[in-house]
Formats: C-alpha cells, structure tokens, sequence
C-alpha cells in the first residue's frame, strides 16, 4: 500500500512536469520553436540555450514543450478513440454473443494479424499525414486490442450471479450491461488504457520519424529524433531531449496507471 | 480397531499451548492444546474464523504468508514441527500426514491426468517403479469405489464430479499410507449424499489401516456420526473438548450450547397455507441444454428438467429437495423464466406465460425474485450495500428519493444490517452477504420467492440465523417460496410441502410430515438417511 502510494505520486508527478511543459508552451516557450538562425546551429546546451540549439539554430528546449503538447494531445486522442470504441464494441460482443461476436472477432483479428504500427502506416496512406490522420490510424490499429480485453473480462462477468440478479430485478439488458458488467471489467482496461498511451507516443513518434507524422516545421518528440539522428555524433543533446521526455511520460504513465487501478478497485481499499 | 495396540498409549499428534498470530500481531489461536490418538478420528469443531483451519495447517507447516506460530509445540510422533527445517517438513508432510482439502473443484490439478496425480507422490516418497505405482493407485481407486479405475487413471480431474473427486482426492492422500488424515472441511461442499459417501469411505480407509484422523468441520451433525472425540474452538480459543457422546448429550459450555441449538431439529409442522388458487404453477415443464461436445463434434443435449409440474399457492412455501444434478436449480430459474422452456408452460395467477403480453411478462418479472446460492458471486462488488438493495426500487414508478432511501433502511433494518449501507459486499461475512441478497429480493415485497440454496455456503450457526430470518420475512411479507435445498434437515423447519427431485423427475411430494416420516420412494430414503442432522437431533432427543 504504501510503496503504491509513492509510485502513484511519483507517477504523477513525471506526467505533470510533461503536461506542465506542455501547457506553458501554448502561452510561452523562452525563444519561438520555429524561428531559425543559421549563425547559432547545433550550439551545445548553454546559459542562453538550456537544451542547446538544432540544425537549423532553433532553441530545442522551446521545441520541445511544443512538441510535448502535440505528443500528449494526439496520445490521449488516440487512446480515447482506442478505448471508446473497443469498449463500446467489446462490451457488445462479449455480453450479446452469437454470430454477431463471430463476425466481430474475425475482423478484429484480421486487424490484429498486422503489427500497429504497419496498419496505421497503410491508414495514413489513406488519411492522409497530419495529426487527425495520426489519431484516426492509431486508433483503429489499437482498436482491436481494446476489444479483446474487454471482451474478454465481458464474458467472464456475464456469467457472475449478480448479473443474473440485476436480470431478476428487472433491470434492461443495457442497464445490466453499463451498470453491473461494464464497471467490473475496469481494471484491466485501465492498465491496457495506461501502456497503450505509452505505446501510443512510441508509435507517433515512430511515424513522425519515418516522417508520415505530424508534417514539419512543427516539431513533435518523434520528429525531434528523426531530425537529430544524421547530427548525433556532434549534437548529442538533440537526440537525448525529446528522448528523455518520451522514457519520462511512459514511466510516469505505467506507475500512475497501476496506482489508480489500486485506488478504483473497493476490493483493495483496506488492503 | 487399532492393529497395532503397542502405539495406542502415545498419541500421535500432540498439540501443546499452541499460539499463533498472522499479520500485525493478531492472535489467531490462543493457548489451544489438544492430541490424536492413533487410529482415533478427533473432530476440531469451530465456526469459519475460529482458527480450526490454522491450528491443522500447523501440523503440517502449511501456514500462509504472514501467519507465524508464536509459541507452543506441534508434536508428530514426539518430533516437534514448529523447528523442523524445510527438508525434515517435506519427509513429514505425505508421507507421514496427508491432507484433503475442502474444494474437491480447485485442489486437483486439472492439467494432469488422475494417475499422473496418484503416483506423483508414491514416486516421490517411495523408491518403486512407474507400473507398480500405476497398479497401487489402481487399486486404491477401487478401495473409494471408483467405478473403473483403469479408465480413471487416463482421465482429467473435469470428468468427475464433486464426490467423486474428494474420494480421488482421499485415494491420493491414502496412497502414501500416512499416520495422520487431516480432513479439511472435506465434505462442505458437497450435497447430502455425496457427503455420506466420501465420508463413509473415509472412515472405512483409515479405520483399517490404523490412521488417525483430524476432521476440521463446523457441522456438528458429521461429528456425531464419525468421529471418537471433538475439539470446540470459539475465535482461536479452546472452548471445550471431550468423548462426542458426552460433549453432544452434556455440554458444559454455552458456546458448544448454541452450536448443538443451531443443528436443524424438527419443529412442529407449519399449519399449510389454505389452499387457493395457484399464484404461480408449472405445468409439463421441461428444460434441455446444448451438450458440451468437443470442438469437432456437439454431444447429445441434456434433458436437465423432465417434464415437472407444480402449483404453488399465496403464502405457501414449498420446498424442493435433490442432489446435485437433479434438476432443482434449473427448475427454479424456469420457473422465473429465466432459462428457456423446451416444452410445457408456466402460469402466473392463470395467466400462461408462453401467450402472455408484454406488460404481463413484465408483471412477472417483477413479483417474482430470486435468493442465489452464492453470496460471493451475487452482489456486485462496485456497489455499495445501500446501492444493491435499493437497485429493485428502481422499477417502482413515482418514489421520491427521500421514500427510496427510507425503504432501503427499513429493509437494511429489518434484516439485521443498520448501518451497513455505505459498506460494499467484501467488507461483510458470508452470512451478511446473505442478509443482503435477501434483503434485495424482499424490498419490492414480491408474490413468489425462489431462494436457491441460500445457506449450504454457510456455517451452521450462521445457516440458522439465515434461515430464521428469512422464515420471519416470508410470515410478514406473506410472499410464497420455493426453496431449493439439498439438506432435508434444513428444509423440514423451513417448508409447508416438500417435493423431492431426482434426474429431472419429482419423485416424491408431500407435507413435511408425509415426507420425514413415511418416505415411499427410494431417493427420499436415501436422502434421509444421509442427513447427518437429523439424525444427530433425533439421537439425542432420543
């Protein structure tokens, strides 16, 4: 209990020193990101350059909290989309079952066959590379892991007598479904929720890198990294920045993420 | 008994001021000091929490994490336990005392065969080869009356049921012919018959070949039956212990007083409801399942319910008696229409369900409610206990929210739970969790009941007040009932009507009186027979 606590502040408070640098670079970065300066390239950290500068001379650490806030924007949108409509698709699936269910798991499936990050490549083709693109690809690539694990802990709880019970009193069937099934299959949704979001900057990242990302000059994490790599051996700052602040948001994700399963579960309250 | 007297003086096990504490320095068991003779069967007699199951696990060094003898001595053979290293424990643990533990379901391991579970440890005890194993194990299924053990041996502990995977279970534990059985609640469970069979092979194994037995047990009425002598623990303290004949006849403490008083006894048979016109009847019902089959072909449908029919009045409750596998429990969700009918009907207040309108079935749905058997799977862990049993009034139209909470307490009082409202279900016992349920199913004041097996997950202590308080609702609330029970001796203080079922057939049916007193049918001899309460409470009033 107490070693969870700590996890969960500690947690918290790496995502909120990502999401701070985020909020404060919409109204103010210490230099503008995109403002280039051929006189101050690959300038190593300085008093006047904390992160120190890129190729093109721009101030990374000003980079860097704008890229945080197109990370964490698309990452939370995607595994919005992700989660919204695996749950809604899984929870249908695994409580009406039937031929429904079938066609459902073949598709997912079928979706599931191809790595992530591949499937959102091919949609991105599609959608064409911006941010929305991102978000709508990675959703529908996440999507189908959604809806195994909520399909699965669907048809373990359906069979629990208290939903039979709620049948009793004569609840609907969609009451029994979002009252008494639904919340008892959290708790592995928000450990999948919290690793995907991890998952889900790796991957924006890894897009942006391969340049299918958000488009430059606007810099996201990824982008920062695909720029860095050809000047890596000169400008080592530029890949260890916007690095760190993807190793810090997934830790900091993974424990807050354990920490509130803990803290949602009744079962665990006096443990 | 014994076939070798020159041991008898010394007993076997000796359990000297033993103490134990689990975590933050709780006492588990207090000063507790008791002994088994060899070839003797001792009863350790306790409600769940009074330590009975720590005091056994002791013996063996099986305590859970956390939980750490603290002073005392465990003495086997005259070696003490408690300081042996984990190399002398595991020579001790099998081969000299074996265990049978209480879910026959969870304790075998369902990806092994039954004889790679059987000679697993004959190979690792004694220095013999595979196929001697394999004939020994044999032959020890045999000796529990295992029906073709040279199939049993290649089969998956899935294929039996309950009874006969407890009796497995024993035939591994005999096996290694151990000098002590400790029997954990072997038969909790199990239904009536199944109960006596096990136990009877129990008692046949180690009485010929001189094994002593420790039989932990909050069912005083096996402890009549069986056993030599018992041990009464109260919340890890030793309450009383002596011979059975003089502690079950003469009781000196209050504490054994209450748990001979909680065994089901005979009262004088309810005056039946007059008999009016049926508010719910069953009429030819039959109810048949999809068989399992494998994954390439789909086994014959089984035919669960065999054309029943049933009549229940207002105000009557009526009981439903079987083993397990007759039928009962689907029968009661019939008749909620909760699984589909195959054939025949079921009629509320006249009206035949099958042709009903919409609203009817609605009607329906909501007079009739349902107790389930288990307390733990049926309340919904995300609610509070003031949410669960508020939920029904949901279907009450026009109650203000001040009305609904005031309906909710009224109801939390009246089943012994004030106060329990903003606690969820894992805080509360086994037997609250029941109240609970109860409570759920009355606050609607429903017309008809079904409450399936609402007690057998519950002590005996436990299963009394359960049962006294929900005979109290039915006489105030004047709802009618059908309760599903495998425990006639439960069922005669219960019920106005009994009907007893077997295979999907009601077999037999008749007033209390008809069905305890004069059985015609075979089963109901059977079952009577086997219901070690009432025996034990004819015996003494005796």
């Amino acid at each position: 209990m107490k070693r969870l606590r700590i996890n969960g502040i500690l947690g918290a408070l790496l995502l909120g020193i990502v999401g701070g640098l985020a909020l404060i670079s919409v109204f103010w970065t210490p230099y503008d990101p995109m403002k280039v300066s051929l006189r101050e390239r690959l300038n190593p950290p300085s008093l006047i350059h904390w992160l120190g500068t890129d190729e093109f001379g721009r101030d990374v650490l000003s980079r860097i909290m704008t890229g945080a806030a197109e990370s964490l924007v698309v990452s939370i949108c995607t595994v919005a989309f992700a989660v919204l409509f695996g749950t809604l698709i899984g929870l249908f699936a695994g409580y009406v079952r039937g031929l429904a269910d079938r066609l459902l798991m073949v598709v997912s499936d079928a979706l599931l066959a191809f790595p992530g990050t591949l499937l959102a490549l091919g949609i991105m083709v599609i959608v064409g590379p911006n941010k929305y693109g991102i978000i709508v690809a990675l959703g529908i690539a996440y999507t189908p892991s959604v809806l195994r694990i909520v399909r699965a802990s669907v048809l373990s709880a359906r069979e629990r007598e208290y939903v039979e019970a709620s049948r009793v009193i004569g609840n609907s069937e969609l009451v029994t479904m979002f009252r008494h099934v639904l919340p008892n299959c959290t708790a592995p949704l928000v450990v999948l929720a919290t690793s995907m979001f991890g998952w889900v900057v790796l991957a924006e990242s890894g897009l942006s890198f391969l340049g299918l990302g958000v488009p430059p000059p606007a810099p996201t994490w990824g982008n920062m990294l695909a720029s860095a790599r050809p000047h890596m051996e000169r400008a080592i700052w530029l890949g260890f920045a916007p690095g760190l602040c993807i190793a810090m948001t997934m830790l900091g994700v993974n424990l807050l993420g354990d920490a509130l399963r803990d803290r949602f579960d009744p079962r665990m309250e006096d443990r | 008994m014994s076939d070798k007297p020159a041991m008898s003086d010394k007993p076997l096990l000796s359990v000297r001021n033993l103490n134990i504490e689990g975590p933050n320095r709780l006492r588990i068991l207090n000063d507790v000091s008791f002994d088994v003779a060899p070839g003797e069967i001792v009863a350790l007699v306790g409600e769940s929490g009074s330590g009975k199951t720590m005091a056994a696990r002791a013996a063996m060094q099986l305590l859970p994490a956390g939980v750490l003898p603290a002073g005392g001595e465990v003495l086997v053979d005259g070696a003490d336990v408690l300081s042996m290293n984990e190399d002398q424990i595991r020579k001790l643990r099998g081969a000299k005392i074996g265990m049978v533990f209480q879910e026959p379901m969870v304790s075998l391991n369902p990806a092994h065969t039954i004889g790679s579970q059987l000679t697993e440890g004959l190979l690792l005890h004694e220095n013999i080869s595979r196929d001697e194993a394999r004939s020994r194990a044999e032959t020890m299924l045999e000796r529990v009356q295992i029906m073709d053990p040279r199939a049993c041996i290649k089969a998956y502990p899935h294929q039996f049921s309950g009874g006969m995977r407890q009796r497995i279970m024993l035939a591994s534990v005999m096996l290694l012919k151990p000098k002590l059985l400790i029997a954990d609640e072997p038969t909790t469970a199990l239904d009536t018959l199944s109960q006596r069979e096990v136990l009877e092979v129990m008692v046949e194994l180690t009485r010929s070949s001189g094994t002593a037995v420790l039989l932990i047990t909050h069912n005083l009425g096996l402890v009549a039956q069986y056993a030599n002598s018992v041990v009464v623990l109260e919340r890890g303290r030793l309450v009383e212990t002596g011979p059975v004949e003089r502690v079950l006849r003469r009781p000196e403490q209050t504490y054994t007083k209450a748990l001979i008083n909680a065994l089901p006894r005979r009262e004088p048979d309810r005056v039946p409801a007059a008999r009016t016109s049926p508010l719910i009847a069953a009429e030819n019902v039959s109810v048949t399942f999809p068989g399992a089959g494998t994954a390439f072909s789909s086994a014959e449908p089984k035919l669960a319910v065999d054309g029943v029919s049933l009549s229940i009045c207002p105000g009557e409750a009526v009981a439903l008696v079987g083993g397990s596998g007759s039928g009962k429990t689907t029968l009661g969700r019939a008749l909620l229409g909760l699984v589909p009918l195959s054939s025949g009907d079921i009629r509320f207040r006249g009206k035949a369900m099958h042709s009903a309108t919409k609203a009817e079935k609605r009607e329906f749905r909501l007079s009739a409610q349902l107790v389930f058997q288990d307390p733990y799977s049926s309340l919904d862990p995300r609610q509070t206990i003031a949410e669960i049993v508020a939920e029904p009034l949901d279907h009450v139209p026009g109650l203000s929210r001040a009305e609904r909470a005031g309906r909710t307490r009224e109801m939390l009082e009246e089943v012994g739970l004030g106060g329990f409202g903003k606690r969820y279900p894992h805080a509360l016992s086994g037997g609250q969790r029941q109240r609970v349920a109860i409570a759920r199913a009355v606050i609607r004041n429903p017309a008809f009941v079904v409450a399936d097996e609402p007690v057998s997950a519950l002590d005996m202590t436990i299963q009394k007040q359960v049962l006294d308080l929900f005979r109290k609702l039915q006489e105030q609330h004047g709802f009618a009932c059908l309760f599903i029970s495998h425990d006639l001796g439960a069922v005669s203080r219960m019920a106005d009507r009994i009907m007893v079922m077997n295979r999907g057939k009601v077999v037999e049916e008749g007033s209390v009186g008809d069905i305890l007193d004069r059985p015609q049918h075979d089963y109901t001899k059977a079952l009577l027979e086997a219901a070690p309460t009432l025996a034990i409470t004819e015996k003494m009033s005796a």
